[in-house]
């Protein structure tokens, strides 16, 4: 595989005596998809913070192995926008901040990468949420990252919001860009990483593929075998269902196994 | 960020509306308060004393009216006719109190044995009756001392007759008296021409008496003085000089309005910043390179945050202590319209201003850095301001020594009390001084400034 484009070692996070991560080790590569599931309380948020830049670990050291493009592009679970400003805006705004060379052409380009070129002139309070999150994505985007890291970017939208979020960002991995994010919902780690990291209790548990996932926990890797990760959806547990279900199945399972 | 604060501002309509309306309205309020207030309480007069009655003193009269105009000097006077009347009046607010002249008070104050009576109807809620107490009792000791220093007149002249000689102008009285002080003239005349004797002797004796009394006489003039008027108020100003009340309102007024608006604007400010999420984007630093920094699209270096902490706090200070300041200003020159100010200490009026807007817009960013969401920390700057405007006007002496220890202390520790010093000799020139107000003021900004620095450490 290579280098790591964005390297973590022995991150720890201490919130008085609570322990929220404790030693986590994570690598992403070039062109990877990458998902971090878990159970509610495991870690997931603080992780992809610390990963971003949000807040320091406690210990524990990050690499970001920049070459030509560089930085990390945050896009937090709820949209860090200015509601009364309008999309365009709010892409001046963070492009003049970023000290971009050509703002205009920065933010006429996000426009045309969001498809949000029509709205621009609307006041973000009045975005529907699929469209707020596409600026919020967009704003991630702007200092054209290396990492985009993505905190449960579909937690908000309906079906049908969450599979054009989902077209959007398979998009941008078959550009080239990493993209690391977190999920609740385990069919769409299935469906969309190439390899899934599972949290829990502040502890990495798991890397690799879902296959290798199901496996681990002892479930049919056919299964997953004949489930097509890129077949349309309009949400979950509508296509290849057998093969989510024994997914999610499998998840539940290496959980238990683990006593978690 | 200063232009994006702005374009969000100017888009909350209703702040808006309200910053704009809010000075001109307080302005307006204060201005027409304190130019057409009534100085004079209205109270209501029922006078059952017939017209013309009068007081008589070694046989001279006063006019009961002259008590009357003492007493009603100090009130706007609405004649009713009947006590039911005055009853309605005071019930009904249309005035504050009302006075009942008794029908005898002429007798009453003739009489050396009983004191005259006046009756005093008021309403029973707490502020009017101090109120009430407070101006009637002033004017009636303002009408009593006025009844006697007429009186102390009245005496004086007579004693004056007595040594002086005259008309006493008492009814059965002599006429044409020789006065005290011409009767050891007189007696010496007659005693030259009389044997010594007894008689001689005891003329002799009348004629010192009368010289003794006619010298000690003299000075009842001044005893009678003292005697009506025992204690003279001489005042002493220690700092500054003397303010006047409707000049301190102003003051007050227009410091309480700069706090308000400047900390709800400031704490409002970095709340926003939370409550909308972006604090985190703004703040975030990426990790560290392993191969040198730069973006293909940015030029901001990789684990540097976009803005820094210390230019985001500068930067909702900055704009809640101009936003105040301005406000404040147009407070200022509206109310100026109605009160006599000294312009020619404008610069002095800016000065103090922006040093007070700087300390509360330090105290509503470290607000702002502690609360979450915007109602949170609108909701503790008005929590907060509220009880420091009001101790910083508890006056010495008003309350326990311990207490006012206490009080002295929150108002050196927030910038309120300051800030209203600090105006007051802007305007009044009183003291403390200028300058030590605004050390004071850059001080707390300092203090407040590095305390939102520390509660801004935590970005989620």
């Amino acid at each position: 595989m290579g280098e790591p484009l964005l390297a973590a070692r022995g991150i720890a996070k201490r919130y008085g005596a609570r322990e929220a991560l404790r030693g986590v080790d994570v690598e992403v590569h070039v062109g990877e998809l990458v998902a971090i599931i878990g159970p509610n309380g495991a870690g997931k948020t603080t992780l992809l913070s610390i990963l971003a830049g949000v807040q320091p670990p406690s210990a524990g050291t990050l690499t970001l192995a920049t070459g030509g493009s560089a930085g990390i592009g945050w896009v937090p679970q709820q949209s860090a926008l200015y509601s009364r400003l309008t999309v365009a805006e709010n892409l001046e705004l963070f492009v003049h901040l970023e000290g971009a060379s050509d703002p205009h052409d920065a933010v006429q380009s996000m426009l045309a990468q969001t498809g949000l070129g029509e709205r621009a002139g609307e006041r973000v309070e009045r975005l529907s949420g699929g469209n707020r999150q596409r600026v919020n994505i967009a704003l991630g985007l702007l200092s054209d990252p290396a990492v985009l890291v993505l905190d449960e970017p579909s937690s908000s939208l309906d079906p049908r919001q969450r599979e054009r979020l989902w077209q959007f960002i398979l998009g941008l991995s078959e550009r080239g860009r990493c993209v690391l994010f977190s999920t609740h919902n385990v069919s769409e780690a299935e469906r969309y990483a190439d390899r899934v990291l599972v949290l829990a209790d502040g502890e990495l548990i798991f890397s690799g593929s879902p296959v290798e996932l199901a496996r681990a926990a002892g479930a049919d890797p056919a299964a997953f075998a004949q489930a097509d990760p890129a077949a349309p959806s309009a949400g979950a547990g509508e296509a290849s269902p057998r093969g989510r279900l024994d997914f999610e199945g499998a998840f539940v399972e290496f959980l238990r196994e683990r006593g978690h | 960020m200063l232009g994006k604060d702005l374009r969000i501002l100017a888009r909350s309509r209703l702040l808006v509306g309200v910053l704009v309306v809010y000075p001109i309205a307080v302005a307006l309020l204060i201005g027409l308060a304190i130019s057409r207030a009534p100085s004079k309480p209205k109270v209501a007069v029922l006078n059952l004393s017939p017209p013309g009655a009068s007081v008589e003193l070694g046989g001279r009269r006063v006019d009961v009216g002259h008590y009357y105009s003492g007493l009603f000097s100090q009130v706007q006077v609405v004649p009713v006719a009947t006590r039911a009347q005055a009853v309605a009046a005071v019930e009904s607010g249309r005035v504050l109190a009302a006075i009942v002249i008794p029908a005898n008070i002429a007798t009453r104050l003739s009489s050396v044995t009983s004191q005259a009576q006046i009756e005093v109807i008021y309403n029973g809620e707490a502020l009017e009756q101090s109120f009430v107490h407070s101006t009637i009792e002033a004017a009636l000791a303002q009408a009593n001392l006025e009844l006697s220093d007429q009186i102390r007149g009245l005496a004086a002249t007579v004693i004056g007759d007595l040594v002086k000689g005259g008309s006493l102008g008492v009814p059965g009285a002599p006429q044409n008296l020789p006065g005290l002080r011409r009767i050891p003239g007189i007696v010496h005349g007659v005693l030259r021409h009389e044997p010594p004797g007894a008689q001689r002797t005891a003329l002799s004796q009348v004629a010192e008496f009368a010289e003794f009394a006619a010298q000690n006489l003299g000075i009842s003039g001044r005893v009678l003085q003292t005697v009506s008027r025992p204690i003279a108020v001489r005042s002493t100003l220690l700092r500054g000089r003397r303010t006047p009340l409707d000049a301190y309102a102003v003051v007050v007024a227009v410091s309480i309005s700069l706090m308000f608006v400047c900390v709800l604007l400031a704490a409002g400010g970095i709340a926003l910043e939370r409550e909308e999420h972006t604090l985190s984007r703004l703040l975030r630093r990426g990790p560290a390179s392993a191969a040198g920094s730069g973006h293909a699209r940015g030029r901001r270096g990789v684990g540097r945050p976009l803005v820094s902490r210390e230019l985001l706090l500068a930067e909702k200070l900055l704009l809640a202590a101009g936003c105040s300041l301005v406000l404040a200003l147009a407070m200022l020159a509206g109310i100026g319209a109605f009160v006599g100010l000294e312009w020619s200490r404008a610069a002095l009026w800016l000065l103090a201003l922006a040093a007070g807007a700087l300390a509360f817009g330090a105290l509503g960013i470290a607000i702002g850095a502690l609360a979450r969401e915007v109602r949170a920390a609108s909701l503790l700057a008005f929590l907060l301001s509220l009880p420091l405007a009001f101790l910083a006007l508890v006056p010495a002496g008003a309350v326990a020594g311990g207490l006012y220890d206490v009080i002295r202390v929150i108002s050196l520790v927030f910038p309120y009390k300051a800030a209203l010093q600090a105006l007051d000799a802007a305007v009044n020139r009183s003291s403390p001084g200028l300058a030590i107000s605004l050390v004071h003021l850059l001080a707390l900004t300092v203090l407040f400034g590095g305390l939102a620095r520390l509660g801004l450490r935590r970005v989620e």
